[in-house]
């Protein structure tokens, strides 16, 4: 390759690959005034806030290393609480958003009462807001006084989180079945599998495939709204922040709530982002 | 060009002379305000001597009285006292979710107060703040607030609050057939599910004083802990008193009060209405609020507004 317009070229020195140095150098280029935008960038914004007239105020009631020390306890047991939710949620999710998907997958009129419940449910509960469906099943259904129905609120929040999030991932997985090519399916049922087998075998785990980085954006979210059972009195990573910023009005609770809840979501979003990349990679390489 | 330069210039040391005049009332303010803290403290320490500071008193708010005149005062809204409540107001406190209608402990105090500090009816305006919103750093968009904040030393460092309105205590409200009405002692209450509203002194006193076996659950409001109730997943809910006669009384007759909670004096639950931190306000409000308690005001509209009944038993210690 040769750039015999590149005014780089005009000095009469020879380069055996001008171009590709003038890469380089505008890389390097580049960098600097990104560096140095960077700092500008950051210098103004922190000089603007640091000196603020009410900084110290903010200071004093967000970044206060006294209740840093002091809500620490609180927040990290109770934000163990919260991953052992979304742990735990999660598992149930991805299954039972799996049955709905394939409920909602199954082809003939013979499954049309199961096809139609499954659209009746993630229509349903995809339109509850879900701070609702927390509160109607975590106050609602122990209220009925049901024998054998267990009363805890936080089995009735995880419950509602997890029938929410099934009904929003059923339809991820949908979208990942709906992916795979309609070959697939009639060559699979033409080998005489049934329609559940080919599911279970052929559609299922292309599928997965196609939507793992969807399931686990999900998942991230997730990680997020399983703090929501605090409404139902559950004592989790928000609501110890919230108690202590309710006693002393100060806010660094939420500071280190919110910490920790990106110490755990970031390494996801990153391992999403190499997983996608490498996907995509090998895909290519396959059809290449 | 030139002329408006120095036309510009005149109206930029109009402008500069404006702000130096209005800031020089604010460098007087804080002279008022510790004139007027000598009165407030005075008699509650040495209620013997009243006799003898009486003149002092009558001088400093002869002194004072023109800084709290209503044209004196700096408002949020000229002219007028804003107050803030909670969405939704409660009863006792406030009747039917309506402030305006001067029934309810608070509401009534409110306008007990305005009237003392020179304000009619109509110059009081209402307006609704979130508990988050309101104790957020920064300015507020009201003069007073007034939800049954109570005074802590922590609170106290980020926002202002005046004198107290209201010094109650806690009680403790459970279901009248349930295992924990029983209870005559603190001890008694360890074993059992406690519940309270966030930012109370009554979880306070859950977490401090009773300590229960399993940790107290947190609600958003009163409403949330009743719901938790009635759901059977929790045994008790602490209250302020008021509060826990109003509930037991109105709202869920089937439940009723176990008893008060023991407390020393400085565990007492005093309400104060809250302002933004150093707002000279508050002085004038405090001098409103301390003429009402000496003439007997507060404590006619406490009895007007909050049930007090006297057969309530204490739990022992």
């Amino acid at each position: 390759m040769s750039w015999p317009s590149a005014p780089s070229t005009l000095g009469g020195r020879r380069d055996p690959d001008p171009g590709a140095r003038r890469a380089r150098e505008e890389g390097a280029r580049g960098a600097f005034i990104a560096f140095l935008s960077t700092l500008v960038f950051v210098g103004l914004a922190l000089w603007a806030i640091l000196t603020s007239e009410a900084w110290p105020r903010v200071q004093q009631q967000f970044f206060n290393p006294e209740a840093f020390a002091e809500v620490w306890p609180a927040v990290i047991s109770g934000f163990w609480l919260d991953v052992r939710m979304f742990l735990g949620a999660e598992v149930l999710i991805l299954f039972f958003a799996l049955v709905v998907a394939m409920a909602r997958s199954l082809r003939g009129p013979a499954f049309f009462p199961i096809r139609a419940l499954s659209v009746v449910f993630i229509d349903l509960i995809r339109g509850i807001p879900i701070i609702l469906l927390i509160l109607i099943l975590g106050f609602g259904v122990p209220a009925l006084d049901l024998p054998g129905v267990p009363r805890s609120p936080l089995f009735w929040g995880i419950a509602a989180l997890v029938i929410s999030y099934s009904a929003y991932t059923a339809e991820v997985y949908r979208a990942g079945i709906d992916s795979v090519p309609e070959s697939q399916r009639m060559s699979a049922r033409s080998l005489g599998l049934t329609q559940v087998q080919t599911l279970r075998y052929v559609l299922i785990p292309q599928a997965v495939r196609n939507v793992i980085p969807a399931l686990l954006n999900g998942f991230v979210s997730l990680q997020k709204d399983v703090s929501l059972v605090f409404v139902l009195g559950v004592r989790e990573g928000v609501r110890e922040a919230q108690i202590f910023n309710a006693r002393t009005f100060n806010y660094t609770g939420y500071i280190v709530a919110a910490l920790l809840f990106l110490a755990v979501s970031i390494p996801v979003a990153r391992f999403t982002d190499w997983y996608t990349e490498r996907d995509r990679r090998r895909r290519q390489a396959m059809s290449a | 060009m030139i002329k408006r330069v120095t036309l510009l210039i005149a109206v930029f040391s109009v402008v500069a002379a404006a702000c130096g005049e209005s800031g020089a009332p604010d460098t007087t303010a804080p002279g008022a305000d510790d004139t007027t803290t000598a009165p407030t403290t005075a008699p509650t320490t040495t209620p013997d001597t009243t006799a003898a500071t009486t003149p002092d008193t009558t001088a400093t708010t002869a002194a004072v009285g023109d800084e709290c005149a209503v044209e004196n005062l700096e408002l949020v809204s000229p002219g007028e006292l804003t107050v803030a409540t909670g969405e939704p107001a409660f009863p006792p406190w406030v009747i039917d979710d309506d402030p305006t209608n001067q029934q309810g402990f608070e509401s009534a105090v409110v306008y007990a107060v305005a009237e003392e500090m020179g304000f009619s009816a109509d110059q009081v305006t209402w307006t609704r703040v979130g508990f988050d919103e309101a104790i957020a750093p920064g300015p507020k968009d009201f003069d007073l607030n007034i939800q049954q904040y109570s005074i802590t030393d922590e609170r106290d460092e980020v926002v202002d609050f005046t004198v107290p309105y209201y010094v109650t205590q806690q009680a403790l409200v459970a279901f009248a057939d349930s295992e924990i009405a029983d209870a005559t002692s603190i001890e008694d209450l360890r074993s059992y599910a406690l519940g309270a509203q966030i930012g109370t002194t009554s979880l306070d006193y859950i977490e401090e004083v009773i300590q229960p076996e399993t940790q107290a659950a947190v609600y958003d409001t009163n409403a949330d802990a009743k719901s938790a109730l009635d759901a059977g997943q929790i045994d008790a809910i602490v209250f302020d008193l008021p509060t826990a006669y109003f509930i037991t009384a109105v709202e869920m007759t089937d439940t009723s009060i176990v008893g008060a909670l023991p407390a020393s004096e400085d565990q007492a639950d005093r309400f104060g209405m809250m302002l933004e931190e150093g707002n000279p306000l508050k002085a004038c409000v405090d001098q409103a609020l301390e003429a009402l308690r000496s003439d007997g005001t507060l404590d006619a509209l406490a009895e007007e507004w909050l049930a007090q009944e006297s057969d309530i038993p204490i739990l022992s210690e």
